[in-house]
Parts: C-alpha cells; structure tokens; sequence
C-alpha cells in the first residue's frame, strides 16, 4: 500500500477532484490538443501569450486522475513564466517521472515534486506527461492534435 | 441474477449429491503460471480475453517438437520432416473435429483472427467487392472486425454500414435485417464481443444474411474457448479464431472458410508451399489449404495450438462453459452490489467477460491499484473504441475469465475494488 500511496498523493487526489484553471480560455492565442489512445485520455491546453510570457493557462478534457492532476498542477506552475522557462520545466518534471532525475532535491519543481513517485509506475509515465507534452504542442503552436504514441 | 444466486447457494450447500464435473483446483495444477506471486501476492489473473494461460500440455508440446521432431514441412523425405508434416496435419484434422468442419482442407493456419479476417477482405472481399457495394458489420467489433473491411470499402468505394446495438449490448436485430439488401457482399460479426461479452445470435444472423445472398464471416477470438462452436450448425461461411486466447500459443489460429468458397478464391500471399508448379511465365497454385499458407508456417504454434484444443476437448468444453458461467454470475453479483459500479454490457446471453466503470475514478486508476494487489486486469478502450462511444465513456476495467478462475479470485477483485473506492474516497 506504501507505493500506491507514493503515487497517488493527497495533492494528487485532491487536484484529479478539484482541478485547477479547468476551463476554455475566452482570450486564449495558443492552443493544442493532447490524445492517449492507449487509453483515450485527451486534453486540450489553452494559452494566453503575451510576447514571450505565460499570461494565462487552462485546459479541459478527460482522463486518470495522475494525468488530471498533473494538467491542473501544470497550470499552476507555469502561469506567469516565460515559454523558455516553461519548457525547461517540463524538462525537468519528465526526468523526475521517467526516473532520470540527477538526485538530490529539484527546488525548480516545487509542488510538482509529488509526482516522484510516477517513476515507480512506469506504464503511469505517459499520464503524467500528457498535459505537458500537450503545452510543448500549445507553446511551438502546433495545429494537430498531439499522441503519446 | 436470481438463479445465479440460487445455483451459488447450491453449490455451497453440504450435499454431494451431484458431485460438480469441473474440478478447478486440478484444472489449475495444470497451469505453471499460476503458482507464481505478483508483487508478493497470489497471482489473480482475469486477464483473459486478452490472453490466456498456457497449460503445461501446451508448454511441453512446443518443447518436445523443437527437442525431438523440429524439421520444416511438407518438403523434405527424410525422417524428421514427415514426422514433423504428419503432427502438423494432425492439428489440421484437430482443429477441424474442434469447429466440426466438414474437410480439414477448410482449415487454414493462419497468425490469428485478424490475420484470418484480413486473408478474407484481401482475398474474398477484393473479387466480390465493387464500387456501390456494402459491407455490413456491428457496432460492437474489435477494431480487427473494422479496420480490414475500410480498408476494402475505401479501395473498392464501397460502403461499410454498421448494426447498432442496444443499451444492453445487444445486437438489434431487427435493425439489422433492415441494414442488409442486394448490395450486401458480407456481413462480419463478432460471435462474443470482447468489450462487452455479449453472445450474437449467430444462427439467426446467418439466415438472415444468407437469404440476401451474403455470406457471413465470423470473428470467434473470443467465443471458442467458452462454448462449443459447430461451423456447420451455424453454417457460417468463414470463422476465425487465435490459439493464444484458448490457451495456444501466440502467432497462431485458425481460418475456416467452406471448401468452395475458398477453392474459388485467389491466394492471399505468394511463396513457397502455396504452389503447385512455377515458371517465370506461370505459377499454378496448390490445392487448399495449401494455397493460402504461403511460407514456412509456425509449425511449433500449431503443435502447441492443437496441445491446446486437445486439452479443451479433454476436460469438454460443454463443462467448461457450465463453470465459467458460474463464476461469471458470481462475479456479476458481487460486482454489481459495489456502490458507484456501473456495468457495461449486461446482454442476457454473456460469455466470459465483465465490463465496468466507477463513477469519478477512472480505469486506469482501478488497473494500477488493483494490480498492486496481484489482479491483473484490462483498463482501457479494449481496441473497441466505437463501442465506448456508443456508451459515451472512454474506457472501462474489463474482468475477463478462463477455465481456471475461481469464486475467491472474483472475492479477491471485489476486494481490490474496495481499496480503489477507499484510495479515492
């Protein structure tokens, strides 16, 4: 029970009930389509740029509660950051969940961090990822929808 | 689910008095893998429709083949190579006492169902399909059941039109009799839907098709390791299944096809053994069933395949059956009594397959959490994706039973569903 509890965190659950930002985004300039078709979890990614900034983020769509809780806490992180600073994020965040991390602490991923223990579950690692693959889509502004496979 | 209950109380009863003709815990001695532990517990595979186990009968045949008899077929004269031909055709005459053909030329090997279902679109479906032609399948197909007749439909610009189902997961027949006409080249269907488990009527369907003059081909991945299927009392006109979903190997199954539609067929794949003569200026094609197996063919897969339905007719599938529908109701009565469970696919006529959802907590979650308790369970669209959005969900955790399940193992799932609900509470 100790590593399905490394998984599925409080925070964890508590965004996946409650996610955060879970809506269009009326003034969104940017915008992608993310689609597991192993398992038909699909989101969609909503951005307001201004310059090189993150003014505004959202999504909508419907999946596990790793992947819906990792959307919702996306959100929360890179509002307000750059698109370079955004992308490094996600960098770090996809070591964390594949395991490659550097060890030690990641003091740039902050809440993020409870992911960890994804990197256990390695079948849970497209999950995790999917709303950030789908921001990567959002950021480069991709107009095709975006697949794990 | 009444005389489900009852037949369980039953069973629990004291009395001997009808001494049950299935004995599970012998059955389960016979299969290796189940005395292995996943993340230190029992494992509880209800996996199956998927794959099944294999029994140490079908194990040790591959071995002793590839230790004692391994040659290729059908070429050479020396000693290992008639030994090896002659297992190899003795599978053929198995496989047809199994689905009791009439010939066991009508027995074509092939890698499986959907190699088998391929064989038939590419080969039947190219020299009797035209532009304006339809081909008529259900909404409940395995995408194998779909995806071989677009690609038809699309080279030939003819039309793929779908029967719907009910709310139930049933076929609606009536519905499908108004979808067949002059233009129907084909009808495909599934005889046990893998989502769902619902049995088609096939029968039925068959007369119906076969009084439009189309003939039928039926997809029984999913049927023949739960009930005993006879291809003449259906008088279908192709069935495919795979060995490795009744206990075969994979990379194995089997087409049948009546002997004069296939005898009027072109061959699907050139090669070695599928001839009868060649010359740079003509080939002459072998007689059946040799025309349609170009190539070296899996010739352990069909020695472990023909293990396999030796094994079935061993402890009769009619038993079998019998035993899987007790676990089944079992385990619908037990499942269905979980807060929050809805059921997806609750047809009156069911084989081996229990599909459900919980409200708020989505497949894949139910999958991770029960694997940590040793149950191995299908999450996910079940490669049936129209039939997910016909119930407006994007997946289901899919129970999926075989000969060797028990009523603990269905108690252990209830379990492992009790901890998903209070991991989420």
């Amino acid at each position: 029970m100790s590593d399905l509890r490394d998984l599925y965190q409080d925070v964890i659950l508590e965004h996946s009930k409650a996610p955060r930002n879970y809506h269009e985004l009326a003034a969104a300039n940017h915008k992608a389509e993310g689609f597991n078709p192993l398992c038909g979890d699909r989101f969609t990614v909503y951005l307001q740029l201004e310059g090189d900034t993150i003014r505004d983020v959202s999504f909508q769509g419907s999946g596990c509660a790793i992947s819906k809780a990792s959307a919702s806490m996306m959100t929360q992180s890179v509002k307000g950051k750059t698109m370079a600073e955004a992308e490094k994020l996600f960098g770090r965040f996809h070591d964390m969940v594949t395991g490659h991390a550097a060890g030690g602490s990641e003091p740039e991923l902050g809440k993020l961090a409870v992911f960890s223990g994804v990197s256990e579950f390695p079948v849970r690692v497209k999950c995790a990822t999917l709303a950030w693959h789908t921001l990567h889509a959002a950021l480069e502004g991709k107009q095709e929808a975006i697949s794990t496979e | 689910m009444t005389t489900a209950a009852k037949r369980i109380d039953a069973e629990h009863a004291p009395s001997r008095a009808t001494p049950s003709r299935f004995d599970v815990e012998k059955v389960r001695e016979d299969f290796p893998i189940l005395k292995h532990t996943v993340r230190g517990k029992p494992l509880v595979y209800l996996d199956n429709a998927a794959t099944s186990q294999k029994p140490r009968a079908v194990i040790d045949a591959i071995t002793r083949y590839y230790e004692g008899t391994n040659a290729n077929i059908h070429r050479g004269v020396h000693f290992l190579s008639e030994q090896a031909t002659e297992e190899y055709e003795d599978v053929r005459r198995t496989a047809q006492e199994f689905l009791n053909a009439a010939h066991s030329h009508e027995i074509i090997f092939v890698r499986g169902a959907t190699e088998g279902i391929n064989l038939v679109a590419q080969s039947y479906g190219r020299a009797h399909v035209q532009s304006g032609d339809e081909i008529l399948i259900t909404d409940m197909e395995h995408h194998s059941n779909i995806v071989p007749w677009q690609m038809l439909c699309d080279e030939r610009g003819a039309k793929l039109r779908v029967a719907p189902i009910n709310d139930a997961g049933e076929l609606m027949l009536e519905e499908f009799e108004k979808l067949l006409g002059p233009r129907t080249k084909l009808v495909a269907i599934t005889h046990v839907s893998n989502a769902l488990g619902t049995i088609n009527p096939i029968r039925r369907i068959v007369e119906l098709a076969h009084s439009h003059h189309a003939p039928v081909l039926v997809d029984g991945a999913q049927a023949v390791p739960h009930m005993k299927v006879d291809v003449r009392a259906l008088d279908c006109d192709f069935y495919v299944f795979s060995g490795h979903k009744i206990y075969g190997p994979t990379g194995i199954g089997v087409l049948y096809g009546k002997s004069a539609l296939l005898e009027a067929m072109p061959p699907y794949q050139g090669g070695g053994d599928m001839i009868a003569s060649v010359t740079f200026e003509k080939t002459i094609y072998n007689r059946l069933p040799y025309k349609f197996e170009a190539g070296t063919p899996d010739i352990a897969g069909v020695i472990g395949l023909g293990a396999a339905l030796k094994y079935v007719s061993g402890l009769g599938i009619e038993n079998i059956g019998a035993y899987e529908n007790e676990v089944l109701a079992y385990a619908t009565q037990k499942v269905s009594a979980i807060p929050d469970i809805r059921l997806i696919g609750t047809a009156k006529e069911k084989a081996g397959v229990l599909s459900f959802v919980l409200d708020a907590i989505h497949p894949h979650d139910i999958g991770t959490i029960l694997d940590q308790e040793g149950i191995a369970i299908r999450t996910g669209h079940h490669c049936s994706q129209p039939v997910m959005k016909r119930f407006g969900i994007a997946a289901t955790a899919r129970a999926s039973f075989a000969l060797y399940n028990t009523k603990a193992e269905v108690d252990a799932l209830v379990r492992g569903i009790e901890k998903v609900r209070e991991v989420f509470a």
